[in-house]
Protein backbone atom coordinates (compact mmCIF):
# COMPACT_ATOMS: atom_id res chain seq x y z
CA UNK A 1 0.00 0.00 0.00
CA UNK A 2 1.07 3.58 -0.58
CA UNK A 3 1.30 4.46 3.12
CA UNK A 4 4.03 2.70 5.09
CA UNK A 5 1.91 2.88 8.24
CA UNK A 6 -0.66 0.65 6.52
CA UNK A 7 2.01 -1.88 5.60
CA UNK A 8 3.92 -1.94 8.89
CA UNK A 9 2.25 0.20 11.53
CA UNK A 10 0.64 -2.56 13.61
CA UNK A 11 1.24 -3.68 17.17
CA UNK A 12 2.47 -7.20 18.10
CA UNK A 13 -1.06 -8.50 18.79
CA UNK A 14 -2.34 -7.43 15.38
CA UNK A 15 0.77 -8.81 13.66
CA UNK A 16 0.18 -12.14 15.36
CA UNK A 17 -3.46 -12.09 14.25
CA UNK A 18 -2.39 -11.39 10.63
CA UNK A 19 0.03 -14.32 10.81
CA UNK A 20 -2.72 -16.60 12.10
CA UNK A 21 -5.17 -15.50 9.39
CA UNK A 22 -2.54 -16.16 6.75
CA UNK A 23 -1.75 -19.57 8.25
CA UNK A 24 -5.39 -20.67 8.49
CA UNK A 25 -6.66 -19.23 5.20
CA UNK A 26 -3.44 -19.95 3.26
CA UNK A 27 -3.82 -16.48 1.71
CA UNK A 28 -2.20 -13.16 2.61
CA UNK A 29 -4.38 -10.83 4.71
CA UNK A 30 -6.23 -8.61 2.21
CA UNK A 31 -5.35 -4.92 2.35
CA UNK A 32 -9.04 -4.14 3.00
CA UNK A 33 -8.75 -6.08 6.27
CA UNK A 34 -5.42 -4.45 7.19
CA UNK A 35 -6.87 -0.97 6.74
CA UNK A 36 -9.52 -1.44 9.43
CA UNK A 37 -6.90 -2.65 11.92
CA UNK A 38 -4.81 0.51 11.63
CA UNK A 39 -5.79 3.01 14.36
CA UNK A 40 -9.26 1.44 14.48
CA UNK A 41 -10.57 4.18 16.74
CA UNK A 42 -10.17 6.67 13.88
CA UNK A 43 -11.81 4.75 11.04
CA UNK A 44 -11.95 0.96 11.30
CA UNK A 45 -14.35 0.40 14.20
CA UNK A 46 -17.10 2.70 12.95
CA UNK A 47 -16.50 1.82 9.30
CA UNK A 48 -16.96 -1.89 10.09
CA UNK A 49 -20.11 -1.14 12.07
CA UNK A 50 -21.62 0.91 9.23
CA UNK A 51 -20.60 -1.49 6.46
CA UNK A 52 -21.94 -4.49 8.38
CA UNK A 53 -25.25 -2.72 9.00
CA UNK A 54 -25.54 -1.79 5.30
CA UNK A 55 -24.52 -5.22 3.97
CA UNK A 56 -25.87 -7.62 6.62
CA UNK A 57 -28.32 -5.58 8.71
CA UNK A 58 -32.10 -5.96 8.33
CA UNK A 59 -33.25 -5.27 4.75
CA UNK A 60 -35.74 -6.52 2.19
CA UNK A 61 -32.74 -6.87 -0.17
CA UNK A 62 -30.97 -10.22 0.06
CA UNK A 63 -27.26 -10.46 0.92
CA UNK A 64 -26.67 -11.43 -2.74
CA UNK A 65 -28.51 -8.33 -3.99
CA UNK A 66 -26.47 -6.08 -1.71
CA UNK A 67 -23.18 -7.72 -2.71
CA UNK A 68 -24.19 -7.25 -6.36
CA UNK A 69 -24.87 -3.55 -5.67
CA UNK A 70 -21.39 -3.31 -4.11
CA UNK A 71 -19.84 -4.94 -7.18
CA UNK A 72 -21.85 -2.72 -9.53
CA UNK A 73 -20.92 0.55 -7.75
CA UNK A 74 -17.29 -0.63 -7.77
CA UNK A 75 -17.51 -1.29 -11.51
CA UNK A 76 -18.74 2.28 -12.10
CA UNK A 77 -15.82 3.52 -9.97
CA UNK A 78 -13.40 1.21 -11.87
CA UNK A 79 -12.07 -0.14 -8.58
CA UNK A 80 -10.34 -3.43 -9.45
CA UNK A 81 -9.96 -4.67 -5.86
CA UNK A 82 -13.61 -4.15 -4.92
CA UNK A 83 -14.93 -5.48 -8.24
CA UNK A 84 -12.96 -8.68 -7.61
CA UNK A 85 -13.98 -8.98 -3.98
CA UNK A 86 -17.70 -8.31 -4.37
CA UNK A 87 -18.16 -10.13 -7.67
CA UNK A 88 -16.80 -13.20 -5.89
CA UNK A 89 -19.06 -12.60 -2.87
CA UNK A 90 -22.22 -11.98 -4.96
CA UNK A 91 -21.49 -15.12 -7.01
CA UNK A 92 -21.23 -17.26 -3.88
CA UNK A 93 -24.24 -15.63 -2.22
CA UNK A 94 -26.48 -16.20 -5.26
CA UNK A 95 -24.80 -19.47 -6.29
CA UNK A 96 -25.10 -17.93 -9.76
CA UNK A 97 -21.94 -16.66 -11.43
CA UNK A 98 -23.47 -16.02 -14.89
CA UNK A 99 -26.11 -13.67 -13.45
CA UNK A 100 -23.49 -11.54 -11.70
CA UNK A 101 -21.29 -11.47 -14.82
CA UNK A 102 -24.28 -10.46 -16.98
CA UNK A 103 -25.19 -7.52 -14.70
CA UNK A 104 -21.63 -6.21 -14.74
CA UNK A 105 -21.35 -6.64 -18.53
CA UNK A 106 -24.70 -5.06 -19.46
CA UNK A 107 -27.27 -4.18 -16.82
CA UNK A 108 -30.10 -3.57 -19.28
CA UNK A 109 -30.01 -7.04 -20.84
CA UNK A 110 -29.09 -8.98 -17.66
CA UNK A 111 -31.54 -11.56 -16.26
CA UNK A 112 -32.56 -9.71 -13.08
CA UNK A 113 -35.95 -8.59 -11.75
CA UNK A 114 -37.17 -5.06 -12.56
CA UNK A 115 -36.81 -3.66 -8.99
CA UNK A 116 -33.15 -4.67 -8.73
CA UNK A 117 -32.36 -3.45 -12.26
CA UNK A 118 -33.98 -0.04 -11.61
CA UNK A 119 -32.11 0.27 -8.30
CA UNK A 120 -28.73 -0.60 -9.83
CA UNK A 121 -29.37 1.88 -12.65
CA UNK A 122 -30.08 4.65 -10.10
CA UNK A 123 -26.97 3.78 -8.03
CA UNK A 124 -24.91 3.89 -11.24
CA UNK A 125 -26.21 7.37 -12.13
CA UNK A 126 -25.61 8.66 -8.61
CA UNK A 127 -22.08 7.26 -8.43
CA UNK A 128 -21.11 8.33 -11.96
CA UNK A 129 -22.65 11.80 -11.98
CA UNK A 130 -22.64 12.67 -8.28
CA UNK A 131 -26.35 13.46 -8.38
CA UNK A 132 -29.71 11.91 -9.03
CA UNK A 133 -33.12 13.52 -9.51
CA UNK A 134 -36.63 12.93 -8.18
CA UNK A 135 -37.56 11.55 -11.61
CA UNK A 136 -34.82 8.87 -11.32
CA UNK A 137 -36.19 7.94 -7.91
CA UNK A 138 -39.78 7.80 -9.15
CA UNK A 139 -38.67 5.25 -11.77
CA UNK A 140 -37.23 3.10 -8.99
CA UNK A 141 -40.40 3.36 -6.87
CA UNK A 142 -42.62 2.62 -9.89
CA UNK A 143 -40.56 -0.54 -10.52
CA UNK A 144 -41.82 -1.82 -7.16
CA UNK A 145 -39.01 -0.82 -4.82
CA UNK A 146 -40.11 0.38 -1.36
CA UNK A 147 -38.83 3.63 0.15
CA UNK A 148 -36.94 1.68 2.79
CA UNK A 149 -35.31 -0.46 0.09
CA UNK A 150 -34.12 2.72 -1.66
CA UNK A 151 -32.66 3.94 1.63
CA UNK A 152 -30.99 0.56 2.16
CA UNK A 153 -29.50 0.66 -1.35
CA UNK A 154 -28.18 4.19 -0.74
CA UNK A 155 -26.41 2.90 2.38
CA UNK A 156 -24.68 0.18 0.31
CA UNK A 157 -23.77 2.86 -2.22
CA UNK A 158 -22.22 5.07 0.50
CA UNK A 159 -20.29 2.14 1.97
CA UNK A 160 -18.77 1.17 -1.38
CA UNK A 161 -18.11 4.66 -2.63
CA UNK A 162 -16.01 4.98 0.52
CA UNK A 163 -14.25 1.62 0.24
CA UNK A 164 -13.62 1.98 -3.51
CA UNK A 165 -11.96 5.35 -2.93
CA UNK A 166 -9.76 4.02 -0.13
CA UNK A 167 -8.82 0.91 -2.14
CA UNK A 168 -7.65 2.94 -5.12
CA UNK A 169 -6.08 5.78 -3.15
CA UNK A 170 -4.15 3.62 -0.69
CA UNK A 171 -3.37 1.12 -3.45
CA UNK A 172 -4.90 -2.18 -2.27
CA UNK A 173 -3.18 -5.14 -3.90
CA UNK A 174 -5.53 -7.08 -6.18
CA UNK A 175 -5.78 -10.71 -4.99
CA UNK A 176 -5.67 -13.91 -7.03
CA UNK A 177 -9.07 -15.43 -7.95
CA UNK A 178 -8.48 -17.97 -5.14
CA UNK A 179 -7.74 -15.15 -2.71
CA UNK A 180 -10.98 -13.37 -3.63
CA UNK A 181 -12.91 -16.65 -3.27
CA UNK A 182 -11.50 -17.20 0.21
CA UNK A 183 -12.36 -13.61 1.14
CA UNK A 184 -15.92 -14.03 -0.17
CA UNK A 185 -16.40 -17.16 1.91
CA UNK A 186 -15.28 -15.24 5.00
CA UNK A 187 -17.57 -12.26 4.25
CA UNK A 188 -20.58 -14.56 3.83
CA UNK A 189 -19.83 -16.41 7.04
CA UNK A 190 -18.79 -13.53 9.28
CA UNK A 191 -19.88 -10.30 7.61
CA UNK A 192 -17.96 -7.05 7.96
CA UNK A 193 -17.63 -6.68 11.74
CA UNK B 1 -41.34 11.89 5.53
CA UNK B 2 -38.30 9.67 5.60
CA UNK B 3 -37.12 8.43 8.96
CA UNK B 4 -33.43 8.13 9.79
CA UNK B 5 -32.54 4.42 10.02
CA UNK B 6 -29.75 2.52 11.76
CA UNK B 7 -27.65 2.48 8.60
CA UNK B 8 -27.77 6.25 8.27
CA UNK B 9 -27.05 6.68 11.98
CA UNK B 10 -23.98 4.41 11.71
CA UNK B 11 -22.71 6.44 8.76
CA UNK B 12 -23.19 9.68 10.72
CA UNK B 13 -21.23 8.23 13.64
CA UNK B 14 -18.32 7.48 11.28
CA UNK B 15 -18.54 10.92 9.71
CA UNK B 16 -18.63 12.67 13.08
CA UNK B 17 -15.64 10.69 14.40
CA UNK B 18 -13.30 11.35 11.50
CA UNK B 19 -14.07 15.05 11.17
CA UNK B 20 -14.64 16.14 14.78
CA UNK B 21 -12.82 13.54 16.89
CA UNK B 22 -9.17 13.47 17.90
CA UNK B 23 -6.64 13.27 15.08
CA UNK B 24 -3.15 14.15 13.89
CA UNK B 25 -4.44 16.47 11.16
CA UNK B 26 -6.22 19.58 12.41
CA UNK B 27 -10.05 19.52 12.50
CA UNK B 28 -10.01 22.43 10.04
CA UNK B 29 -7.87 20.48 7.57
CA UNK B 30 -10.03 17.35 7.99
CA UNK B 31 -13.17 19.40 7.36
CA UNK B 32 -11.60 20.79 4.18
CA UNK B 33 -10.66 17.29 3.01
CA UNK B 34 -14.18 16.08 3.81
CA UNK B 35 -15.84 18.87 1.80
CA UNK B 36 -13.13 18.86 -0.93
CA UNK B 37 -12.93 22.63 -0.70
CA UNK B 38 -10.38 25.22 0.42
CA UNK B 39 -7.34 22.90 0.22
CA UNK B 40 -3.94 24.20 -0.92
CA UNK B 41 -1.44 22.48 -3.25
CA UNK B 42 -0.27 19.77 -3.28
CA UNK B 43 -3.00 18.29 -1.04
CA UNK B 44 -5.77 19.67 -3.26
CA UNK B 45 -4.47 17.47 -6.11
CA UNK B 46 -4.34 14.24 -4.12
CA UNK B 47 -7.56 14.74 -2.16
CA UNK B 48 -9.46 16.09 -5.17
CA UNK B 49 -8.64 12.85 -6.98
CA UNK B 50 -9.71 10.76 -3.96
CA UNK B 51 -13.08 12.50 -4.09
CA UNK B 52 -13.72 12.55 -7.82
CA UNK B 53 -11.30 10.25 -9.70
CA UNK B 54 -9.87 7.76 -7.20
CA UNK B 55 -8.69 5.33 -9.88
CA UNK B 56 -6.28 8.07 -11.05
CA UNK B 57 -4.44 8.52 -7.72
CA UNK B 58 -0.71 7.83 -8.18
CA UNK B 59 2.42 7.33 -6.08
CA UNK B 60 3.48 10.80 -7.25
CA UNK B 61 0.41 12.38 -5.62
CA UNK B 62 1.48 10.90 -2.26
CA UNK B 63 5.14 11.82 -2.87
CA UNK B 64 4.17 15.46 -3.50
CA UNK B 65 2.17 15.58 -0.25
CA UNK B 66 5.06 14.03 1.73
CA UNK B 67 7.55 16.47 0.16
CA UNK B 68 5.35 19.30 1.44
CA UNK B 69 5.78 17.92 4.97
CA UNK B 70 2.46 16.08 5.40
CA UNK B 71 3.03 13.04 7.63
CA UNK B 72 1.83 9.47 7.05
CA UNK B 73 -0.83 9.62 9.77
CA UNK B 74 -2.13 12.94 8.51
CA UNK B 75 -2.38 11.48 5.01
CA UNK B 76 -4.19 8.43 6.39
CA UNK B 77 -6.77 10.70 8.03
CA UNK B 78 -7.18 13.19 5.19
CA UNK B 79 -7.64 10.53 2.50
CA UNK B 80 -10.31 8.88 4.65
CA UNK B 81 -12.04 12.25 5.19
CA UNK B 82 -12.04 12.91 1.43
CA UNK B 83 -13.46 9.44 0.65
CA UNK B 84 -16.17 9.56 3.31
CA UNK B 85 -16.98 13.17 2.38
CA UNK B 86 -17.74 12.32 -1.24
CA UNK B 87 -19.82 9.32 -0.11
CA UNK B 88 -21.75 11.58 2.29
CA UNK B 89 -22.61 13.93 -0.58
CA UNK B 90 -23.86 10.99 -2.66
CA UNK B 91 -25.86 9.62 0.28
CA UNK B 92 -27.43 13.05 0.94
CA UNK B 93 -28.20 13.61 -2.75
CA UNK B 94 -29.89 10.21 -3.00
CA UNK B 95 -31.99 10.72 0.13
CA UNK B 96 -32.99 14.25 -0.99
CA UNK B 97 -34.12 12.93 -4.39
CA UNK B 98 -36.08 10.16 -2.66
CA UNK B 99 -37.75 12.71 -0.34
CA UNK B 100 -38.68 14.83 -3.40
CA UNK B 101 -40.09 11.82 -5.24
CA UNK B 102 -42.11 10.73 -2.19
CA UNK B 103 -43.41 14.30 -1.59
CA UNK B 104 -44.53 14.42 -5.25
CA UNK B 105 -46.39 11.12 -4.80
CA UNK B 106 -48.12 12.34 -1.64
CA UNK B 107 -49.09 15.70 -3.23
CA UNK B 108 -50.42 13.96 -6.31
Amino acid sequence: MRLEVLNRGYGPGTKLLFALIQLLSRHPVPDAAKLVFYRPDFYGSRAKEFTHEAMRGPSAWSVGDRELMAAYVSKVNECAFCIGAHTATARQAYQDGPKVAAVLADLESAPVEAPLRATLRMLGTLTREGKVGAEDMREVLVAGVSRQQVQDALAVCAAFNTTDRLADSFGFEVLSPEGFKAGAKYLLKRGYR
Amino acid sequence: MLTEDNKRAAFRALQDRIVNGEGRASPKQRARAFSNAGLSPPLDGLLGKVATRPAHVTDADFAAARAAGVGEDELFELVICAAVGQSARLYDAGLAALADAVAGEEDG
